[in-house]
């Protein structure tokens, strides 16, 4: 090393401690390449963009929150007699899960506070993912290259779901017992081996004294940790794409147009995650959920009325409160179809919204990186798609609420399980059909405005007599916006006979990608966006009006 | 819109044609105009609305912290008993209430000022960032190829398959004895699930009051749940035991007892039923007098008492299962055996 090195080094001592800090950091981390790629980083603007935001936040709110409530948490279903401060119980058998939570929610100060927190940000959590994912699914944001990123988020959404209810389950209060009591039958239903599947889980006959640790493992380490996992595989795959962006003027697919990560985004998603934790502390501290001291030890043989899930397991209440009940016995054995059947379904609906991009990218046959978002009218057959497995979804939950639903509006439980017996099959079908069109109605609203200008609201008399109304042209801007999109044509499959006249061989999976692209992208199914030669027609103003 | 955000060149008077607006390309007039260009905010331009932006943020920061005081002193001196009434909430935890709402300001207080200083004091002016594809260069692909032949060659995975077999043999089988280590989670059900601890001569005591009951205990059109004699609460396997035990017993006329079967178990009318749901194992809990029907509240699985417990509505798949009765010397109601099938959900091997 020469004089010359030391002397330079001797003087980068002399610089600000922060960069002398950073120097430290980047010698053995290699920070500096990592800020220069990410510090200013552009990151597009939406209100839709937030969404995600609000999943990260609160699933960083649970993970606080519940680290704090294992501080005072036993997971034990030792039955103890409970001569704590909520007078109304006292004297009572109950679980030490169950006495220890009422402990939190009485004695431990903040405690009930910091509870509430926590389930009303399980809550907010799963139902930010459930509209995130939908704010990804109808922009189409999960084409090429974040099919991946697409699935990750779907495993947190299910995992979400397996971590709440398991959380929710811990207090081993009457509704969450009953809970579980309804998870242990549908186990039990499973052909072959759901009697020592049951046996394992809940170590021997229902409800035994194992299931509150075991649940409690999974609820704070098992899923978490995984979950913790994909959120962070999550993020790097978003910083890794880029964030896509809405068709405009200057965004192309080729680049994204917004503000830096330093200082604007920082500020922004860094108080963002504040404004989240206050407004679930502020709803906290004034809205109560789950009141377990209002219902009690579980008891196998004691229930409430209105017993219900938290809502993101609502659908599967649905399935399993609809089913005929069916029973099949042969060879003495028995098929507990009506049981198994939702069961089996409940996955279904969930993969069915999961293996969506991959059927999309199938038919298309599109093999290129999309970073550009669509808008919803402009992919009618997805949008459609969309809106029916949400009305399948939110039929799902009106038939988990079917009790809550008679007892509100008067209704006959009876008719309201009929008619989600049939919404389940019908409904999904008539709101694809109505979305469609809808979709197709705005696609014609555009084509128009394109044409024809935006109807100003103003009627000029001309000198025959006649009223028009005046249609203001659009801005250069606007025109870009509303024609950037584009439109795929239906896949052929090509010639059935060679050029010697030889029959080749169709493949059935052809014709079905063949008539599913027809099905997507034939003339029933998109508006053909207005074309130059249209404008020109109609703006040079031969005889139009 | 009102007409004065409308461009003069729009107006009636001004627009004789279409196609008076200017597009930026002659042959294509839906191109691509560019970025447009960055309008000021109006603390770009004036300072003194800059100056007000800033106070705003630092007032919203200087609440956050007297809020954050408050969380303190109120986890200080309102006791955790303490009920106080709250428009339009009603009476909740004071401390609940102030805890809550002072946290929640001094966070979204931080959060507001965050947001409101990135949105009026940090430049708004939009950037654009190059994308590149995701997928590797050929060049980068090729490379990447022929390390990972040469890696396969140098491992001779592929020629020497031998190692590679017994190599797959050994991980396929090692991850069996995690598997094994499973199977102490629980105890195999064996007929566990077919039997209850009911059996003949057990008396049937009133949940309520632990009393064993004499039919004249039982009105008719009253609903009563009862356990087995000698099963007590501190019992330490009460909760397994009830979850299968559990009874329900009404009386009915006998002339309405419409199933033969159901009459000669019965005791003057009384019947005795498991409570356990037959759908997924909800107690049920809900009896409608008239019709002698109950609703299990969980499902909304509705079996008709005077006819067997058949099921009538809802999800469960079969009858209630119905225990024996009659009465000891005594004059207790007692069971004369077990259930003839096994309660709750049915499972594969019920048959």
């Amino acid at each position: 090393m020469s004089t010359n090195e030391k002397n330079e080094s001797r003087d980068r001592g002399k610089a600000p401690s922060g960069e002398r800090v950073a120097d430290w950091a980047d010698g053995r981390l290699g920070i500096y390449s990592l800020a220069k790629a990410n510090m200013r980083k552009i990151f597009p603007d939406h209100w839709s963009f937030m969404l995600g935001e609000i999943c990260l936040y609160s699933f960083i709110i649970i993970i606080l929150t519940g680290v704090y409530l294992t501080l005072f948490f036993h997971p034990s279903m030792n039955e103890v007699e409970y001569h704590g401060s909520y007078v109304p119980l006292q004297g009572q058998l109950m679980s030490e899960a169950f006495s220890s939570t009422l402990h939190i929610s009485f004695d431990v100060r903040g405690g009930l506070l910091i509870r509430q927190i926590h389930h009303w940000a399980a809550l907010v959590f799963l139902a930010g993912m459930f509209v995130h994912m939908m704010r990804v699914f109808f922009t189409g944001a999960f084409r090429k290259p974040r099919e991946v990123n697409w699935l990750f988020g779907f495993l947190l959404f299910v995992l979400g779901m397996f971590t709440g209810f398991t959380g929710y389950s811990l207090p081993d209060d009457l509704l969450s017992g009953t809970g579980v009591r309804f998870m242990e039958g549908a186990i039990l239903s499973v052909p072959i081996v759901g009697t020592y599947l049951s046996f394992f889980l809940f170590g021997g006959e229902f409800p035994g004294g194992d299931f509150v640790a075991r649940f409690y493992s999974i609820h704070i380490l098992l899923l978490p940790g995984i979950m913790l996992g994909l959120v962070v595989g999550h993020l790097i795959l978003v910083f890794y794409h880029k964030h896509t962006q809405f068709a405009g003027p200057g965004r192309t697919n080729k680049n994204v147009v917004g503000m830096p990560l330093m200082p604007v985004y920082m500020a922004k998603a860094g108080g963002f995650f504040f404004l989240v934790f206050g407004v679930i502390a502020a709803v906290s501290a004034i809205a109560t959920i789950n009141p377990i001291w209002a219902m009690g030890p579980y008891r196998p043989d004691q229930v409430s009325t209105g017993a219900q899930p938290d809502w993101y397991m609502g659908f599967s209440e649905g399935l399993i409160r609809v089913m005929p009940g069916w029973e099949v016995n042969f060879w003495g054995h028995t098929l507990v179809l009506g049981v198994f059947i939702p069961l089996m379904i409940f996955p279904l609906v969930l993969v069915a919204i999961a293996v969506y991009p991959f059927i999309e990218s199938w038919v298309t046959g599109d093999k290129r990186e999309h970073h550009i978002l669509d808008r919803p009218r402009n992919a009618p057959t997805r949008t459609a798609f969309g809106v029916a497995w949400m009305t399948w979804y939110f039929v799902l939950l009106i038939g988990g609420g079917n009790d809550l639903w008679a007892t509100h509006f008067h209704l006959s439980i009876n008719s309201i399980t009929w008619f989600v017996r049939i919404a389940f099959f019908v409904a999904p079908v008539v709101a694809f059909i109505v979305t469609k069109r809808i979709c197709l109605g705005l696609q014609r609203r555009d084509k128009d405005k394109v044409l024809h200008g935006r109807e100003s609201g103003i009627i000029k008399r001309l000198p025959h007599g006649e009223f028009i109304e005046v249609h203001e042209p659009l801005s250069q801007d606007a025109l870009y916006t509303l024609t950037a999109h584009e439109q795929y044509e239906p896949a052929e499959i090509g010639p059935t006979v060679d050029e010697n006249g030889v029959e080749r061989k169709v493949k059935g999976s052809e014709k079905l990608r063949a008539r599913l692209s027809k099905a997507y992208y034939g003339e029933e199914s998109q508006i053909p966006k207005p074309s130059v030669e249209e404008y020109k027609e109609i703006t040079s103003g031969h005889g139009h009006h | 819109m009102s007409s004065q955000d409308i461009p003069e060149e729009n107006l009636p008077a001004e627009q004789d044609t279409h196609g008076a607006v200017a597009v930026a390309d002659d042959k294509d007039p839906f191109a691509d105009p560019g970025l447009p260009p960055h309008e000021h905010r109006v603390q770009d331009i004036d300072e003194r609305a800059a100056k007000r932006s800033e106070r705003t943020v630092a007032l919203l920061f200087t609440v956050s912290m007297l809020a954050t005081v408050g969380f303190i002193a109120s986890y200080v001196t309102i006791p955790a008993d303490e009920s106080v009434y709250i428009f339009p909430l009603g009476h909740i935890s004071g401390l609940n209430f102030a805890l809550g709402m002072t946290l929640g300001l001094a966070l979204f207080a931080i959060g507001a000022g965050a947001v409101h200083w990135a949105r009026t004091l940090m430049s708004d002016e939009e950037l654009t960032d190059e994308r590149h594809p995701i997928e590797a260069e050929p060049e980068v692909k090729a490379k990447v190829m022929a390390d990972f032949q040469q890696g396969a060659k140098e491992s001779a995975l592929g020629r020497r398959k031998l190692i590679r077999n017994t190599m797959l043999g050994a991980l396929a089988l090692v991850p069996l004895s995690g598997v094994v280590l499973l199977r102490d989670l629980g105890p195999l059900p064996g007929t566990k699930l077919r039997h209850t601890s009911w059996r003949r001569g057990l008396l049937l005591v009133n949940q309520n009051t632990n009393e064993p009951l004499r039919p004249s205990d039982v009105a008719v059109g009253s609903l009563t749940f009862a356990k087995p004699e000698g099963l007590e609460e501190h019992d330490e396997d009460f909760q397994q035991n009830i979850a299968k035990d559990a009874l329900m017993i009404v009386r009915l006329q006998p002339d309405d007892i419409k199933d033969r079967r159901e009459l000669e178990w019965s005791h003057e009318g009384i019947v005795a039923y498991s409570k356990i749901c037959t759908h997924v194992g909800c107690p049920i809990s809900l009896y409608e007098q008239q019709t002698h029907h109950v609703l299990c509240p969980c499902h909304q699985s509705t079996f008709d008492l005077s006819d067997g417990a058949r099921v009538i509505f809802g999800p469960a798949g079969h009858a209630l299962p119905q225990l024996r009765i009659g009465v000891n010397d005594e004059g207790y109601l007692q069971a004369l055996g077990d259930f003839d099938e096994p309660v709750g959900p049915a499972f594969w091997e019920r048959g």
